[in-house]
């Protein structure tokens, strides 16, 4: 045993052959801030043409790769390897495992994605060039009239599913096997309960996207007429098994979000979460509404009015446990000793601007309303809202919360707080506008448009310029603390709680190798 | 350390194999793309082949090696009681990921069966479906499709008392057998166990047989093919899927069959052999709603 602890490998081998759960968990949020910022320079693009009418900097085809790939990139390459970053790093810490579950997948999970992103962006350069039939896909666009490299995107998704299944069957075996005595699943941490049903929705939806791309091939290469009316096939198919993987991703690239807010707004409150038993439930709850909500993504596509009823009044449920979540953080605030702390600054950002993307997600349920609001940049508003200052603001709350565990140094509080203003003024500039000139008819995934939606792009261009700057920033102070600053202690939050908090900083290498007595 | 004490929790050391495994998948599915690829364009470029060729050598590298290791490290007693259910749960969430998979084909199939090609021929609510082809009648098995003349449907269909009804028989017996395997190797019993599983194998190597010749017959006296509209598309994507799910549960019970003959199990250790068995339960399973759903109903 004891040759299993001693400290790290030397060199670029200890990245490429590791088993360690820490190692593994900076690979994945490295390579997912990479591909946020490669993906946001997609984005720079999309504002670059979008910052005038008419053409000016890229062609209409280009464009389309660009909203496609940014699509694609941001979702597979960005937030989700992020949230599995941050579950391998803080799963094991906060139940008290000495690891994952198993050890070698994981390293298997992280290192298909450089394989599988590689694949996907080489499709740029290919003959006919990438995808451009937007992130989701739709047949025929994407069958028919899709360019040749069609083919290298549909085996790069598979390969993301591969990753993401392994890694959610390593997270799932690690959480029900490997907690530490009297750690019973009611005391978890709420990031541990959030990810445990993130891993079920996982390898629920991820094989069903599996199956979708299957068919897209068939069709493509072997005459099969799954999407082709032709042969008694019907392109209607491909939005619901699409959407029935795509809409509980949503769920996927937000509950890791909920547990990580849930955590530190009690910390920096100096409170209890208010109802820790009611956000379990509430998790589960949204999770199972997750599976019948899909088609709400379809009102418009012709669907019996049964179920143009139905979806709609399942996704309005939906805001029934969402709610709990947001009563839940705004009462445990209440009354508490609030600080305002970089992660807390975050995570209250994220309370407050994710509900106005929940809010505009409650008026696109509505079925009626809806056909006036698909495929405009309202649709656009309402999904930016939920993903930036949603997923990836908690993202970075997470991320600053717990530097000091992973490096032993505090951060330069004074950038990190440039860093937060800059990105919640840059989204909001960005995104807000984009829900004035979606009700007013502007389409989304077009490089051109009429002259009354002129001002509104501009802000909306300068604000994503100005979020996409800041990242850089956000770079800088990340490598400056890994580097150096003030020594951190083991529990540098005064409000803090959990056993990730109970090891020094920086956490050692392997952690619990004799699991701690949970009370 | 363990959970309650009952050993020393197993933290591999370094390995290679997800690496190799990682570059053997990126080739294999590269490889497989590009002779896609070159196939629809109709060109004649074998660069795909090897590509594919490498790729495959490396998964099959990986896989003795990988497992290899897991078989030492477990041969040398280094995994705990806690270990083996890290196991089990993963090979049990991996299945539920294949049901899924499944589900997909499934879902697809009743879409079309009770919605998309009703619509078509002007049923329901959504009759401008019908409009696109007035001639069109909807009926399943789909043997004549509204665009008749780029999917020219199927003269016939398999039925299904003939031979997917022996192919059911084979396949359940051998999921008994496979479970009498099993159970004489709890009884430490090796030799039968040995024997059971043969049975269990040639069951289902006969079915793979029997499955190919119903193809043959498919493609070569009903007309019925992947190309012959979305009957043949369901039937063949959900069976084919079903076979390819067969083999690999078959060519399982094979390692598994010779890890019985080098003695590798004991009555209380054998988790492998028991994924095995699950996996073959599981594709027995998806069989029975095949049987059901795509030849009888």
């Amino acid at each position: 045993m004891s040759e299993h602890h001693h400290g790290p490998a030397k060199g670029l081998m200890r990245w490429v052959l590791t088993t360690n759960h820490k190692d593994i968990g900076s690979l994945y949020l490295w390579f997912s801030f990479a591909m946020f910022l490669l993906g946001g320079a997609m984005a720079m693009v999309i504002r670059a043409e979008l910052f005038q009418p008419g053409l000016q900097i890229v062609q209409p085809e280009f464009f389309n790769q660009m909203t496609t790939m940014h699509g694609l990139i941001m979702v597979f390459g960005a937030v989700m390897p992020a949230f599995v970053g941050l579950a391998n790093w803080m799963i094991p810490m906060m139940i008290g495992a000495p690891d994952m579950a198993l050890p070698r997948m994981n390293n298997w999970s992280f290192w298909i994605l450089p394989f599988a992103f590689a694949l996907l962006v080489s499709t740029l350069f290919m003959e006919g060039g990438g995808p451009n039939f937007g992130w989701t896909f739709y047949a025929p666009l994407s069958t028919d009239y899709g360019p040749p490299s069609t083919t290298f995107f549909i085996f790069a998704v598979h390969m993301m599913g591969i990753s993401s299944i392994m890694g959610a069957i390593n997270v799932i075996a690690t959480i029900l096997n490997l907690r530490a005595p009297g750690m019973t699943l009611m005391k978890m941490p709420l990031f541990v309960w959030t990810w445990l049903v993130t891993a079920y929705l996982l390898i629920a939806v991820m094989p069903v996207l599996a199956g979708a791309v299957t068919m897209m091939l068939m069709d493509i290469h072997f005459g099969t007429s799954f999407f082709n009316a032709g042969g008694g096939g019907d392109p209607v198919l491909f939005q619901h098994v699409f959407w029935f993987f795509g809409h509980p991703e949503v769920y996927i690239m937000i509950l890791p979000a909920f547990g990580i807010v849930s955590a530190i707004i009690p910390a920096f409150a100096r409170k209890p979460l208010f109802g820790y038993t009611s956000m379990v439930y509430a998790v589960a709850s949204i999770a199972f509404l997750s599976f019948i909500v899909w088609a709400h993504h379809m009102f418009t596509v012709g669907i019996p009015l049964v179920g143009e009823v139905f979806f709609m009044y399942a996704t309005m449920l939906i805001a029934v446990p969402t709610g709990v979540k947001v009563f839940n953080w705004v009462a445990t605030m209440f009354k508490g000793s609030l600080t305002f702390e970089t992660p807390m600054l975050f995570a209250v950002a994220f309370v407050v601007l994710f509900t106005i993307g929940g809010f505009s997600g409650l008026m696109l349920s509505i079925a009626p309303a809806d056909f006036q609001y698909h495929d405009t940049y309202f649709v656009v508003a309402h999904f930016h809202y939920v993903l930036v200052p949603g997923a990836i603001f908690a993202i970075f709350a997470g991320v600053y919360y717990w530097l000091p565990k992973w490096t032993g140094h505090m951060y330069d509080t004074a950038l990190s707080k440039v860093h937060f203003w800059m990105s919640f003024i840059g989204m909001n500039l960005t995104f807000f506008p984009m829900h004035f000139v979606g009700l007013a008819g502007m389409p989304r995934r077009i490089p051109d448009y009429n002259m009354q939606f002129a001002d509104f792009n501009m802000i909306s261009s300068v604000g994503g310029f100005m979020f996409g700057v800041t990242q850089l920033l956000f770079l800088f102070i990340v490598i400056k603390c890994v580097r150096t600053g003030d020594k951190a202690e083991a529990k540098p939050w005064e409000g803090a709680h959990g056993l990730e908090w109970m090891v020094p900083s920086p956490a050692p290498y392997h952690t619990f190798s004799t699991p701690p007595e949970v009370k | 350390m363990a959970n309650d004490g009952e050993g020393t929790y197993y933290v591999p050391a370094q390995s290679k194999w997800p690496i190799v495994a990682a570059i053997g998948l990126f080739l294999t599915v590269t490889g497989m793309g590009m002779m896609m690829n070159s196939m629809t364009a109709g060109e004649d470029d074998p660069t795909g082949h090897y590509v594919l060729f490498a790729g495959g050598l490396m998964m099959a590298w990986m896989l003795f090696g990988w497992f290899g290791n897991v078989i030492e490290e477990s041969r040398k007693g280094l995994y705990s009681d806690q270990m083996d259910r890290s196991f089990r749960w993963g090979m049990g969430w991996f299945i539920f990921s294949e049901v899924m998979f499944f589900s997909a084909f499934f879902g697809a199939l009743f879409f079309v069966r009770y919605f998309g090609v009703p619509w078509l021929g002007g049923e329901g609510e959504k009759a401008a479906t019908g409009m696109l082809w007035p001639g069109f009648t909807a009926e399943w098995p789909l043997m004549k499709n509204p665009d008749p003349e780029s999917f020219k449907g199927p003269t016939g269909t398999i039925d299904p008392w003939t031979l997917p009804f022996i192919n059911t028989l084979l396949l359940v017996t051998s999921s008994i057998t496979c479970t009498k395997s099993h159970h004489a190797l709890r009884d430490n019993n090796r030799d039968s166990s040995r024997n059971w599983l043969f049975v269990t194998l040639l069951l289902g190597f006969v079915f793979l047989g029997v499955q190919g010749y119903e193809y043959y017959h498919a493609y070569h006296e009903l007309g019925l093919t992947l190309a012959s509209g979305i009957y043949g598309s369901t039937f063949f994507m959900l069976t084919g899927f079903h076979g390819a799910h067969v083999t690999l549960g078959a060519i399982m019970l094979t390692v598994m069959f010779i890890r019985i003959i080098k003695g590798h199990f004991t009555p209380t250790n054998h988790f492998g052999f028991e994924a095995a068995c699950w996996y073959w339960h599981f594709v027995d399973v998806v069989w029975i709603g095949l049987f059901l759903f795509v030849y009888i109903l």
